[in-house]
């Protein structure tokens, strides 16, 4: 029987077990049902309060959150940064204690610095779920990617996976390979050595390899997981030219017959078409993009749903 | 709601599962089966055949109890109803309670209920809480011709919490609250049988 995911705030895949993830995981497959219904509604969180705080832009990741919290009955409001009282010169902490005092009972929070998520937990009554901050994790779009590899593959335990870009920038990355190898996959990365730091030797040691070419990656890989080029940080010349990027390291369908006949390809958008993946390898059926769109809605629910009080244990009547 | 900081757990109240004492067996495997199958019988007769009928088990003892009532209806009337499953977690009324942490199964009913004749199969029928999270579950899927609840086991109406009543009973069993009474199934349990339980006084 699974240990129950037990924390009400969820900031990072790093602080969790790997049957919490996989209690999540479970939760969010007997979600999927709901948004295939034609009232997409449960009563769940009826009188629930969802603040949607978004420090940074974001169409994707917060339609999918309002989405989730809607489909639960939850009452969601979205916060983005040029309303904010930020912008009027209120610190973040301020803005927290206040909105605590409005008692919500949950906060999605995405912010551009590392911790932000974990400062308000430590200020706020409400449950905090990390949206992405900074460079340092975005757990439920890592548990989504790991929710569609489930779904095609069967099982995440002893996949090997190839996750090819800017590594260095990504928390997609870091969540990512934090599920990975907690459920037993076998992670490659690869990417310009400019983005690819050092600093993941810890992760080294609990099964990541590091590759200095993106064909030893992806070679013999169960899925390829492309990472968005952040093109905003082009200034820093991480690398040269963004056609040279796209012909060192951009997936195009040569690269990827390096991989399993079945293999599946996972991006977490915006996409770069012609940089970072090839047109005629995003519209092949191989890329699960918009399943991963689908799954994150599902994923979501369940998040909000285990962090307001719901549980994962089996065996109840 | 308590205040539980970051990455302070929640506790979970598992601790409830105390030894209970089974005070007297009221069903075995075969008195089980000898109800199940007057319920088959009662189901077609009232709704003229097995067309149209739609059974609905409730999760987690009213799905096993639900196949066992479809095999039986086909068995007589050589036609399967339509099948489903409810989970009901999300229709709960006491969700916000803290510590309850219900778990969320899947809800399977692939076929249409609209204009269909839906038998809503559970274990036991108590408070009528449960029957009440059905309904409402039901209805957000469709508009069914008319809905019939069957049970094993009916409590007593003196417990119902709510204006529920069972169409069909396999077995009713007038008891105190303090009892509590046990379906149990292979699916689950070791036996097949239904037993009437109490906590231990110390």
């Amino acid at each position: 029987m699974d240990k129950p995911f037990r924390r009400r705030d969820l900031l990072g895949i790093r602080d969790l077990s790997a049957s919490e993830i996989t209690g999540i995981l479970d939760t969010a497959e007997n979600f999927r049902e709901i948004s295939t219904r034609e009232v997409k509604k449960v009563p769940a969180l009826r009188g629930k309060t969802i603040i949607n705080l978004f420090f940074e832009s974001s169409t994707r990741t917060r339609t999918s959150f309002e989405i989730a919290a809607k489909r639960l009955s939850a009452d969601a409001l979205n916060i983005s940064v040029a309303a904010s009282s930020l912008s009027k010169g209120e610190t973040l902490l301020d803005t927290a204690l206040n909105l605590d005092a409005m008692a919500p009972d949950c906060i999605v929070v995405r912010h551009s610095s590392a911790g932000v998520p974990h400062q308000l937990a430590k200020v706020s009554r409400a449950a905090i779920v990390n949206a992405g901050d900074g460079a340092n994790e975005h757990p439920t779009q890592a548990l989504l990617d790991a929710m569609t590899i489930r779904e095609h593959k069967g099982k995440i335990d002893g996949l090997e996976v190839a996750i090819i870009g800017d590594i260095l920038h990504s928390r997609v990355a870091r969540s990512n390979i934090h599920l990975l190898t907690k459920l037993g996959a076998k992670v490659r990365v690869a990417g310009p050595g400019t983005l690819v730091p050092s600093a993941f030797q810890y992760l080294v040691e609990a099964g990541l390899t590091v590759c200095d070419h993106v064909e030893d990656a992806i070679r013999g890989a169960d899925v390829v997981m492309i990472l968005r080029i952040q093109r905003e940080r082009q200034d820093s010349a991480y690398f040269p030219t963004l056609r040279e990027y796209s012909i060192h390291y951009g997936l195009t369908d040569a690269r990827l017959d390096l991989a399993k006949k079945d293999a599946i390809v996972l991006h977490p958008g915006p996409m770069n078409r012609g940089i970072e993946i090839a047109s005629d390898v995003a519209d092949s059926s191989r890329s699960l993009i918009l399943d991963q769109v689908k799954y994150g809605v599902a994923v979501r629910m369940a998040v909000l749903y285990l962090a307001t009080g719901g549980g994962t244990q089996a065996g109840t009547d | 709601m308590n205040f539980n900081g970051p990455f302070v757990t929640v506790s979970l109240h598992m601790g409830d599962e105390i030894n209970l004492v089974e005070k007297s067996r009221i069903m075995d495997a075969a008195a089980m089966n000898r109800a199940l199958r007057r319920l088959s019988t009662e189901i077609v007769e009232k709704n003229q055949g097995a067309e149209g009928l739609y059974l609905v088990g409730i999760r987690r003892r009213g799905v096993p109890l639900a196949e066992k009532i479809r095999d039986k209806i086909e068995a007589i009337e050589g036609q399967a109803p339509l099948f489903g499953i409810l989970d009901i977690t999300l229709y709960r009324d006491d969700l916000s309670t803290v510590g309850a942490n219900p778990v969320v199964n899947r809800t399977e009913l692939t076929e249409d209920i609209e204009g269909k004749n839906i038998i809503l199969v559970d274990d036991v029928l108590y408070t009528g809480r449960t029957i009440r999270a059905a309904l409402d579950q039901l209805m957000d899927f469709g508009r069914p011709n008319k809905v019939q609840l069957a049970v094993l086991v009916d409590r007593g109406r003196e417990h119902r919490e709510l204006p529920i009543q069972a169409d069909f009973i396999g077995k009713l069993v007038p008891t105190k609250q303090t009892e509590i009474i046990k379906v149990m199934l292979k699916e689950f349990d070791d036996v097949e049988a239904v037993g009437i339980f109490e906590k231990p006084v110390d």
